[in-house]
């Protein structure tokens, strides 16, 4: 009895503004809204929205034998509100439906879990009180950013409350092994662990409507006939994707929308095959095998590693500045300021400052407000002094202000040593 | 070939460009007669190029008067005023050929004239341009050729008139265009014309870059399907590694610089507003302005309008020993074209490890991607560049990595290769010809 295990990441990070020395001091104003609003209210248009109906149509209509899960970044949820809160309200209308599961991840979709476990651990437990209280839901899986994973990330996970992980089925980690099965990370006590299966996930994401593929064009019949090939030699087939696959990487002109329609039903025909959240799945199923990751994967290019986000100078430089002022930036006790900080966290930032491919001309584009990573560079550094200076202002003034409240007493003290003295 | 320059006669960007192609050409068994207006005795060829010296041309005094006619027909349509005029007659024409002692000679014993093309840009250009022309069509009669390849306006001339004599294809080869060298107030209409003329007669164009098509496309009306692209590239031959101190900095300062004509086509002013941006907030850089052109005074009078004399200093021209010198003391080089082709100084910049900010109104930013690029009229944008760059040295060490890369696909063979392939498609094909 094969499950078919849907999970749809929604993020929107937020963009910055051009932000030029000229503004360093002068301006602490680093959020590009207006474009920030627009794509939101775009995506919400040509996916969210559409995309959210579907979903719940085909929920009503399978009356509890369709369902699905969602990430939802906290920098996403925060943008809903501001800029389509209708898309939020419908975000919550399928939650309500009791058919679909939301995962735990870090609240600015950040790449903390790699830099700061501090860090990590307080982004977690944001975004857990956001879906308590933006759903009433409290997550029970795990998914990191662009689900980078390793060992001590399915620790950390555990620790704090998760009952499984999610990451990327890659070679890299299951070796001969099939990520049909529920596993086990060797550095859990209990957490299992679910893996993309990024062969039938990417049919759909980013194949469907590429015409060079020799199984071009891609129909549910087709499709569910290679669901229906695994059947006895699998017990969960997890089909990860961006949410924005539907209506954004493929547009709706793709028939995208149409085959996602049809798809529930063609797949439910078959008697063995089932749809399940990630949370059904860990119950279901016994995990088949331990499975060491000792080192950071995710599920993004073909390399399947983090070169997306670190590892030229300028990634580096970026990264290892503005890590370098969590203590600080803490110690002030300012939540502007933490909150800031936090959001230059996003990943996206650092995405864009990807030389990888970038000589090829082949830039990672979706959604890029930068023409080259060494624009997305200046921006951010420039953005990073004035953010610094500001952090440093902070500081000096609230060490002016201990200073004199340690003067006082201090000062009464002596007075009444020369008092007692006196006496 | 038929070109205006060709090192050690006038180095200009133009000549560099036409040595380098040439000789990547002979490279792959390419037979190339360079034919030049003009070429001192007193210089020493010292490429594998066989030389062609127009003014060594002897023509004699019948084909003189007889051929006169066919360079006069172009320059009479557009009405372009020179010795060739329609109005004159042809004793009138050969009398003042002869009055004009320094162009033409006649020789007795052999009864023919050779004339005498000074080729550096002169007021008399025009002139020189047509006899120039004039001269092409009895070396295309004489010297066995498939194929004709022109270089800029000041040989299509020539090119066509060539054709007329061998009947083979013509290749205009645009490495500049009028509408780049001035504002539209001010573009010169006769050499405008002339490039007009020249791209709609001939057979196949190649253009610089994409960017330079796209002018050709606009400005001039020709067909796209007419117009090749084969960038240019940047010879790895270094000069001299000599020391030599065109300028000094002191402990810590930075030198930004600018390195071309200081003329309205190379931006040289925007460069200057933008240093004052950058000074604003950065008191330890040197600006350097390299070059010479009419635009020096006006600079000069800004620099201390802005009062920033002691920040930024002007070079006037500089030999190549002392220009790669200076591409070794630079921090920065900056290009900030109002309009550029190509612009191979870009790339020689990434030869010295500088990194490059260029203007987005360039063809060398579609080969030289690990750069900063910004509109040449966004000066803010261009001192926030610079600052950035000064403060950052993990932009320098990055941009530097990729530009190493990319310099290395850019060849002068990848260059050639793409010229042949166009020269054999035009040979084997069915293309009619004038």
């Amino acid at each position: 009895m094969p499950s078919i295990c849907f999970y749809f990441q929604v993020h929107q990070p937020k963009r910055l503004r051009k932000y030029t020395i000229f503004d360093i001091n002068n301006s602490h104003h680093y959020e590009d809204e207006t474009a920030n609003s627009q794509i939101m209210q775009k995506v919400a248009n040509k996916c969210y929205l559409p995309m959210n109906q579907i979903l719940l149509d085909l929920i009503h209509k399978h009356q509890g034998h369709f369902k699905i899960a969602f990430s939802i970044s906290g920098v996403a949820i925060e943008q809903m509100k501001l800029y389509s809160p209708e898309t939020l309200e419908s975000f919550k209308r399928l939650v309500k439906t009791g058919c679909v599961e939301l995962l735990g991840e870090t609240y600015y979709h950040s790449l903390s879990a790699v830099f700061s476990e501090t860090e990590f651990r307080r982004q977690i437990r944001k975004h857990k009180e956001l879906m308590l209280h933006e759903f009433n839901y409290e997550t029970k899986i795990f998914r990191n950013t662009e689900l980078i994973y390793n060992d001590n990330i399915a620790r950390i996970a555990e620790d704090e409350g998760f009952q499984a992980i999610i990451t990327e089925g890659t070679e890299k980690i299951l070796g001969w092994k099939s990520p049909n099965f529920v596993y086990k990370p060797v550095s859990a006590k209990n957490a299992k662990l679910l893996l993309k299966n990024y062969s039938l996930s990417d049919d759909i994401a980013f194949r469907f409507s590429n015409q060079a593929w020799n199984e071009f064009p891609l129909n549910t019949e087709k499709y569910s006939s290679w669901i229906y090939s695994l059947d006895g030699n699998a017990e969960t087939i997890n089909l990860f994707m961006d949410y924005e696959t539907f209506g954004e990487h493929q547009w709706q002109e793709t028939g995208i929308f149409e085959f996602m329609k049809v798809l529930p039903e063609r797949i439910l025909q078959h008697p063995s095959f089932s749809f399940n959240t990630p949370s059904e799945v860990i119950q279901k199923y016994e995990a088949k095998d331990f499975i060491a990751s000792p080192n950071l994967i995710s599920w993004a290019d073909t390399e399947r590693d983090l070169s997306a986000w670190m590892g030229n100078h300028i990634q580096d430089d970026s990264l290892e500045k503005i890590y370098s002022l969590e203590k600080r930036v803490y110690n002030t006790q300012n939540n502007n300021i933490i909150e800031t900080w936090e959001s230059l966290l996003t990943s996206d930032h650092f995405y864009y400052m990807c030389t990888k491919y970038f000589s090829d001309g082949d830039v990672h584009k979706y959604f890029n407000p930068y023409n080259t990573p060494y624009e997305a560079y200046i921006n951010y550094q420039n953005v990073f002094t004035d953010f610094e200076n500001r952090l440093i202002a902070l500081e000096k003034a609230n060490l002016k202000k201990a200073k004199f409240i340690a003067k006082k007493p201090s000062s009464l003290n002596t007075k009444k040593v020369l008092k007692l003295e006196k006496v | 070939m038929y070109g205006w320059e060709f090192p050690p006669f006038i180095s200009g960007g133009l000549g560099i460009a036409c040595h380098d192609i040439t000789k990547a050409l002979i490279e792959f068994g390419v037979e190339v007669n360079f034919v030049l207006p003009n070429f001192p005795s007193n210089l020493e060829n010292k490429s594998q190029v066989n030389i062609i010296n127009s003014s060594k041309i002897k023509v004699t005094r019948t084909d003189l008067l007889e051929r006169k006619n066919s360079i006069k027909e172009f320059l009479n349509f557009y009405g372009i005023d020179t010795i060739l005029s329609p109005y004159i007659t042809e004793h009138e024409y050969l009398e003042k050929l002869e009055a004009i002692k320094d162009f033409s000679y006649f020789e007795e014993s052999t009864n023919s004239y050779q004339l005498n093309i000074n080729s550096n840009y002169g007021p008399n250009l025009l002139e020189e341009v047509s006899r120039y022309a004039f001269i092409a069509g009895f070396i295309a009669q004489k010297l066995e050729h498939d194929l004709i390849h022109v270089h800029d306006w000041m040989t299509v001339l020539a090119g066509i008139e060539a054709r007329k004599f061998s009947k083979k294809p013509l290749i205009y080869h645009v490495h500049a265009l009028e509408t780049d060298r001035s504002d539209k107030s001010a573009l010169n209409i006769n050499v405008f014309n002339i490039e007009k003329y020249g791209l709609e007669q001939a057979d196949k164009i190649i253009a610089v870059s994409y960017y330079t098509k796209n002018k050709i496309i606009e400005n001039y009306g020709i067909n796209p399907d007419k117009i090749h692209v084969v960038h240019n590239s940047v010879s790895k031959e270094k000069v001299t590694t000599l020391n030599n101190k065109i300028v000094t900095k002191k402990d810590g300062e930075k030198l930004v610089l600018f390195l071309g004509r200081v003329t309205y086509q190379k931006g040289p002013d925007y460069f200057l507003e933008a240093a004052a941006k950058v000074l604003q907030l950065d008191k330890n850089v040197q600006f350097v302005i390299a070059g010479h052109g009419d635009m020096i005074n006006k600079l000069i009078e800004r620099t201390a309008e802005l009062k920033i004399g002691n920040k930024v200093r002007f070079t006037g021209f500089l030999n190549r020993a002392e220009v790669e010198a200076l591409f070794q003391a630079a921090d920065i080089y900056v290009m900030p074209s109002v309009s550029e082709p190509f612009g191979i100084s870009g790339l020689e910049a990434a030869l010295f490890d500088v990194p490059v900010i260029l203007s987005k109104q360039s063809g060398i930013s579609e080969v030289l991607h690990n750069s900063l690029m910004v509109d040449f009229w966004d000066t803010n944008e261009l001192a926030n560049q610079i600052s950035s760059l000064l403060k950052n040295p993990a932009l320098e060490k990055q941009i530097l990595l990729g530009a190493a890369k990319e310099l290395q696909e850019s060849q002068w063979a990848n260059s050639a290769r793409k010229i042949i392939e166009l020269y054999e498609t035009i040979i084997k094909g069915t293309l009619k010809y004038a």
